[in-house]
């Protein structure tokens, strides 16, 4: 292009910026967010008070934050791996149903097993199941060259109906038969399956899990020979293929793992949060859309797992303080909904900015050019 | 019990029922079929399918002209539409994501508006049937092909026009090139960004037609998540159709047929667990695949956002 050097003068400022993008894009959505709040007769100052009171106000509210975003935490660790791989898996939502099911059986199936054995047990089966439910697409697209995007969207309501199925018949709580509700939902699992609590309030120890679990994940991406492929293979196929890599096992891995993962975070939130499994019918009734904001929260952590932390916790808090919002003033959550997708979409635009300053830095002196072709000639 | 099905009433049943139930997934995907050809992925329809059903319906309930309503519809959805296009392309936002980050918008916007403008399920009375004269009373194939009303017409009728605008205009040239080579069709002259934004606004209005589809046409309600996935699956029906809106139609087609088909299974009483009937359409969708193994491959472009002289 031969323009002169364009460093900016302010590196410094500059990178702050970057990293500070994703709050001030937040910041923004939520000043449209304010009109819309005043539009609703709504005082924005009070609403946001709300919003963060019910998020971080109080200790218990603290724990149900934590807790809200334990899912998007494991889904997100999923899909870093399986976009990190090249495979966009769309199908968080039906994965954590095939996890939270699974767990479900056992636990009602086992009631005596003590909880050291029954927990853990639950757990695999819950990350066994959503292996199973992310390996299919992944044999689909490996195989069959299914597009991905495809078949985990019809795969998620695939486990929707196969849940509502069980969930009104073979799995009904037999309580829910003799009082002719029919509600459903399955029997209470015995205490021996409640995940520990860490402090007395709601927080549990998946939350703990799964942060753990976001570490191994870095280090299984960054730091084993099995996560170095899936990145290669996410990178350049063809590459990847005349290196010697059989991609088709990858691409199989990556979604395989990406499920797993959700199914474990289905696991956890059976164990952990409700005690037993239910259903509203509806294709995110159960999850509460975990599936998908686990996909935003992995790609606000910048695909990165130990990113994801803290995006994971921030929606929680922004799910959380909305049901704090409703209740103090009467504004529908689904205005959270509503901004929750404002603030996606955001911080998603806000990283033009990132990408124009990374091209500003690449951009060379022509008078470095001709010496460097002189060397290479000579 | 399982031979009423193949009765000739049923049946009729079943075809009749396919081709409306088709119609919002032909629309959602015909129009996500001229943005994913130019290479722009917008996983946003299903909330954009929100927005028009609530404009459309919200219109019509409050004027009864259904004209309106559908205009209401039309251009709420090419409003977001322009939108989802300014962050795709101008803002070169990642687009899979983006696309959500809308969904959602349109989940909770379409919600608090129908909270708060309406409050309670209420009814409209949508496009009516229109008999076509003459057509309309040949036996079995006037009832299946010429009774629906207007919408579903036009959905239908989309697709040949859709054909031939992507392969017989010089729009539809542009379109693929933009989506196949970017770099190349620019240095030819063509704006890339105006012909990505052109076909994501327009498939923000067939998104828009979509939803009116269901709320003053075929279901004649609103609610909360009146579209529950239909906006997720037309889109993964662009994929199943190859790109091309035969291919889409087929697709579309096939899973409405299916989705008929349970329906009357379950009303005439066959004993097959309603879920289990459910899910068939989404389990032969991806069955048809798998047997079909095309080696169909993507517009090359598809996500990756194009910025001039890179």
């Amino acid at each position: 292009m031969g323009t002169s050097l364009t460093l900016s003068k302010y590196p410094q400022l500059e990178r702050i910026v970057d990293a500070l993008l994703p709050a001030i894009a937040t910041l923004a959505a939520l000043a449209v967010g304010a009109v819309m709040l005043v539009l609703l007769g709504a005082n924005p100052l009070e609403a946001y008070r709300a919003l963060i009171e019910g998020a971080f106000g109080s200790r218990n509210a603290l724990a149900d934050t934590l807790v809200k975003g334990t899912p998007l935490l494991m889904v997100g660790l999923g899909i870093c791996i399986a976009f990190r791989g090249g495979v966009i898996n769309i199908g968080g939502e039906g994965q954590l149903v095939a996890g939270a099911l699974a767990a479900t059986w056992v636990a009602l199936a086992l009631p005596h097993w003590p909880g050291w054995a029954i927990i853990p047990l639950c757990m695999v089966v819950g990350f066994l199941a959503g292996a199973v439910w992310g390996g299919i697409p992944g044999a689909l697209k490996a195989y069959f060259n299914v597009n991905e995007i495809l078949s985990t969207i019809m795969l998620n309501q695939i486990a929707v109906q196969g849940m509502n199925f069980l969930l009104r018949g073979p799995m009904i709580d037999p309580v829910q038969l003799q009082v002719a509700s029919r509600i459903p939902q399955t029997a209470r699992f015995s205490r021996a399956a409640d995940l520990p609590r860490l402090v007395p309030t709601r927080l549990h120890l998946g939350t703990g899990i799964a942060v753990i679990l976001a570490v191994l994940v870095y280090i299984f991406l960054w730091r084993t020979t099995y996560g170095y492929r899936i990145r290669a293979v996410g990178l350049n196929p063809d590459a990847s293929r005349y290196a010697g890599i059989r991609v088709e096992r990858y691409i199989v891995l990556s979604l395989l793992l990406s499920g797993a993962f959700a199914g474990l975070g289905g696991a956890i939130q059976v164990l952990g949060v409700h005690h037993r499994m239910f259903t509203d019918g509806s294709a995110t009734g159960f999850t509460g859309s975990a599936g998908f904001n686990g996909i935003v929260a992995a790609l606000f952590g910048k695909l990165h797992p130990l990113g994801t932390i803290p995006a994971s916790f921030l929606f929680g808090a922004l799910l959380v303080g909305a049901n704090k919002l409703q209740r103090a003033m009467q504004v529908p959550s689904a205005l959270i909904t509503a901004l929750n997708g404002l603030v996606v979409v955001f911080v998603v635009s806000s990283e033009i900015w990132s990408r124009r300053r990374a091209r500003r830095r690449v951009t060379v002196a022509p008078e470095a050019a001709p010496a460097a072709e002189a060397e290479v000639a000579a | 019990m399982i031979s009423d099905l193949f009765s000739a009433q049923v049946l009729i049943g079943i075809l009749t029922s396919g081709m409306r139930l088709a119609t919002p997934y032909l629309y959602a995907a015909v129009g996500e079929t001229f943005g994913q050809r130019s290479g722009v992925l917008n996983l946003g329809v299903e909330g954009i399918m929100l927005m028009g059903a609530y404009a459309g319906f919200y219109a019509v309930f409050t004027t009864g002209n259904l004209l309106l309503g559908l205009l209401a519809a039309m251009l709420v959805g090419g409003l977001l539409g322009l939108f989802m296009a300014f962050i795709s392309v101008t803002l070169q936002a990642e687009q899979g994501i983006s696309g959500i980050g809308v969904y959602l918008f349109g989940l909770g916007m379409s919600d608090l508006l129908f909270q708060k403008t309406l409050g309670t399920v209420e009814t409209v009375s949508g496009f009516p049937p229109i008999h076509i004269p003459v057509l309309s009373d040949i036996p079995v194939i006037g009832q299946i092909l010429f009774s629906h009303n207007v919408l579903v017409y036009g959905a239908f009728a989309l697709v040949p026009i859709a054909w031939f605008v992507l392969n017989k205009t010089t729009l539809g040239l542009n379109i693929r090139a933009v989506g196949e080579n970017p770099e190349a069709a620019d240095s030819l002259g063509v704006s890339v960004s105006r012909v990505r934004y052109f076909t994501v606004t327009l498939g923000g209005v067939l998104s828009g037609v979509a939803g009116a589809s269901l709320s003053i046409a075929l279901l004649n309600v609103f609610q909360q998540n009146l579209t529950n996935g239909i906006g997720f699956i037309a889109v993964a029906l662009v994929y199943f159709g190859g790109w091309r809106p035969v291919g889409v139609l087929v697709g579309s087609l096939l899973f409405s047929m299916v989705n008929a088909l349970q329906v009357w299974v379950q009303t005439l009483g066959i004993p097959v667990p309603s879920e289990i009937a459910v899910m068939m359409p989404y389990v032969l969708t991806i069955l048809v695949l798998v047997i079909a193994v095309q080696r169909v491959r993507p517009p090359t472009a598809l996500t990756k956002p194009f910025e001039r002289g890179e």
